[in-house]
């Protein structure tokens, strides 16, 4: 067993997390900002919903289908000339956030598709009586209704690319999770596997407790 | 005027069969007028209803309001004629991320009011309702007969020309039914709304219809005055629906004496019910056993129900029936005479 130098791990352990929370704050907006359309996109083409499409709901739902059932490692390797495309370079933080954002905002719109089934159909049935379009129930019903689920979809989401980060090592990403992995796995440094392990378990929970609040605020 | 002609309304189920919710039903609903559809559950009450806005197109036939083909609607064609539709539900179907008053606002924000005329008509419309004092809370912290003023209140926002009630105070209690059904009959009196009615239970429509449809497996099998269904239902099965209304148990020894026929008498408040009976004992010489009686509000009307057993000679007992059929609403002899 190698011995552990704090003060290069300490050296190491700041800028990672700074990482960590840069890649998945750019995913986590990414599937907000793409994610939630998308989610309602689903659900109001689905069949015997309020904007029927059969094309565009079978292609938005092959979209996550692909994205959430294909491992990440091999999504970030697929992605590569993709990222390279967008940000210029496939290597670094911001080049992970791209398979990272990607997985985001698939998954995050099955979760926010979800979250508008569960928004009581009567309503919806109410609304169209009364003349609305299917953008004012969107707008006015849809997304009301579902927005404390969908901010406990939102933490979800947020811890699980926590984890996903962690992977992000493997096109030179950075994170908590890659020093976990480069630091405790590959030096069998237990003592900073642990560290940073811990670390992680806190930012989970630090989102999981901001989560719940925020939903519990919202809910009425 | 709502015209529902030859409508038929079928869905393919899960297992690919076809289910006729609705079969070749016509009739028309008059300007103004409160009508009730009755039947069992799965009868295709709501199916049909639904046809009026368009929340379920017809397969077959037609639903004409107002001389517009309801099913020919597309667009924002559709959306202004649902405008002019008020509708409310058993569940109530309130926005709850909204208050009291945004809900009503709602309603009127899909018509593309101004938010002047929103401002000002909402109070009023809360008022109407009795909830002024609720305006900004959440609908979860409403009793259900306050929900339901509510979706009345919002149903009405646009001042419609017709009101469909799905069954509105079936998840009520007696008494906020009944507090709820007053206030449908003072907004049909104070609006000229036409209102049609939902429901299972035919005191509900005895309240406040004028008319009532009967409905059973598909197919309307009755329409008409509620005093005349009521007191003469042609159909076997209305007659099973309104049964408990009507079967005033007699002992069956009674039916069973030929010699002295049993006698429903039904009347109406306009006919002096009590001096026709005793007409018959003192014109007649007929004795009168009261043995049942009772009596019904139709609209405010009194309809009685009297069963008696008449006792006298052939002659006097043919005499005395005849008098009775003539000067009652009908009368009708229970047990079989010789
Ligand atoms: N969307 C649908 N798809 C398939 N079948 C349907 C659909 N809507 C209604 N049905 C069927 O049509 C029939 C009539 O239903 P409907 O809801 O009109 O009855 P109802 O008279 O309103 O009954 P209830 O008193 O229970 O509300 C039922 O057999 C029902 O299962
Ligand atoms: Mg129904």
């Amino acid at each position: 067993m190698n011995e552990t130098n704090y003060s290069d791990l300490f050296d190491n352990l700041l800028p990672a997390f700074g990482e960590t929370l840069e890649m998945c704050g750019i995913a986590l907006l990414l599937a907000v900002l793409l994610g939630v359309p998308l989610g309602v996109l689903s659900y109001i083409t689905a069949q015997r919903s309020i904007c029927q499409n059969k094309l565009v709901n079978l292609v938005v739902g092959f979209f996550i289908n692909v994205v959430m059932s294909t491992p990440f490692v091999i999504l970030l390797v697929l992605l590569l000339p993709f990222t390279r495309f967008v940000v210029g370079t496939s290597i670094g933080p911001e080049a992970a956030s791209v398979p990272l954002g990607i997985v985001a905002i698939a998954f995050y719109a099955r979760l926010v598709e979800g979250n508008l089934h569960a928004v009581d159909k009567g309503v919806i049935e109410a609304s169209l009586a009364m003349g609305a379009t299917w953008f004012r129930i969107v707008t006015n019903v849809l997304l009301p209704g579902a927005f404390s689920g969908m901010i406990r979809g939102l933490t979800v989401l947020a811890v699980t690319l926590v984890g996903y980060s962690a992977m992000a090592g493997i096109v030179g990403g950075g994170g908590v999770g890659d020093l976990a992995i480069r630091f405790g796995y590959y030096r069998y440094q237990t003592d900073v596997m642990l560290i940073t392990v811990l670390l992680l378990i806190a930012l989970v929970q630090v989102i999981q407790t901001i989560g719940e609040k925020a939903s519990r605020k919202v809910q009425k | 005027m709502i015209k529902f002609d030859n409508v038929s309304v079928s869905f393919s189920n899960k297992k690919g069969q076809l289910v006729n919710a609705v079969k070749n039903v016509s009739f028309d609903i008059e300007d103004g007028e409160i009508l009730g559809i009755v039947g069992t559950s799965g009868a295709g009450k709501s199916t049909l209803l639904r046809t009026v806005n368009q929340l379920q197109l017809p397969t077959g036939g037609k639903t004409v309001v107002n001389g517009v083909d309801v099913g020919g609607l597309s667009g924002g064609d559709l959306a202004r004629f649902r405008h002019s539709i008020g509708m409310i539900f058993q569940q109530f179907n309130l926005v709850s991320t909204k208050t009291v008053a945004q809900n009503v606002a709602f309603a009127m924000e899909i018509a593309g009011r101004s938010r002047d005329e929103i401002n000002r008509r909402v109070p009023e419309l809360l008022d109407l309702v009795g909830l002024a004092d609720r305006a900004d809370v959440y609908p979860n912290t409403l009793s259900g007969g306050q929900k339901q003023r509510v979706g009345i209140a919002r149903a009405v926002a646009n001042n419609p020309k017709i009101l469909l009630c799905d069954e509105a105070t079936s998840a009520l209690d007696p008494e906020t039914t009944n507090d709820v059904l007053r206030l449908l009959k003072e907004i049909n009196a104070k609006f000229g709304i036409t209102i049609v009615l939902i429901t299972h239970e035919f005191d509900v429509v005895k309240k406040i219809c004028q008319r009532v449809a009967v409905m059973d497996k598909g197919e309307l099998v009755e329409i008409g005055d509620v005093f005349d269904v009521f007191s003469k239902p042609q159909h076997d099965f209305t007659k099973t629906l309104l049964s408990h209304t009507f079967d005033l148990d007699v002992p069956e020894r009674l039916t069973l004496d030929d010699a002295k026929p049993l006698v429903k008498i039904i009347y109406n408040g306009e006919k002096a019910e009590d001096a026709i009976v005793a007409n018959v004992v003192r014109n007649y010489g007929v004795d009168v056993n009261i043995l049942h009686g009772k009596i019904e509000y139709i609209n405010d009307k009194p309809f009685g129900i009297l069963i008696v057993q008449l006792i006298g000679t052939k002659d006097n007992l043919d005499n005395s029936l005849d008098y009775l059929s003539k000067n009652t609403y009908r009368t009708e002899v229970l047990n079989e005479r010789n």
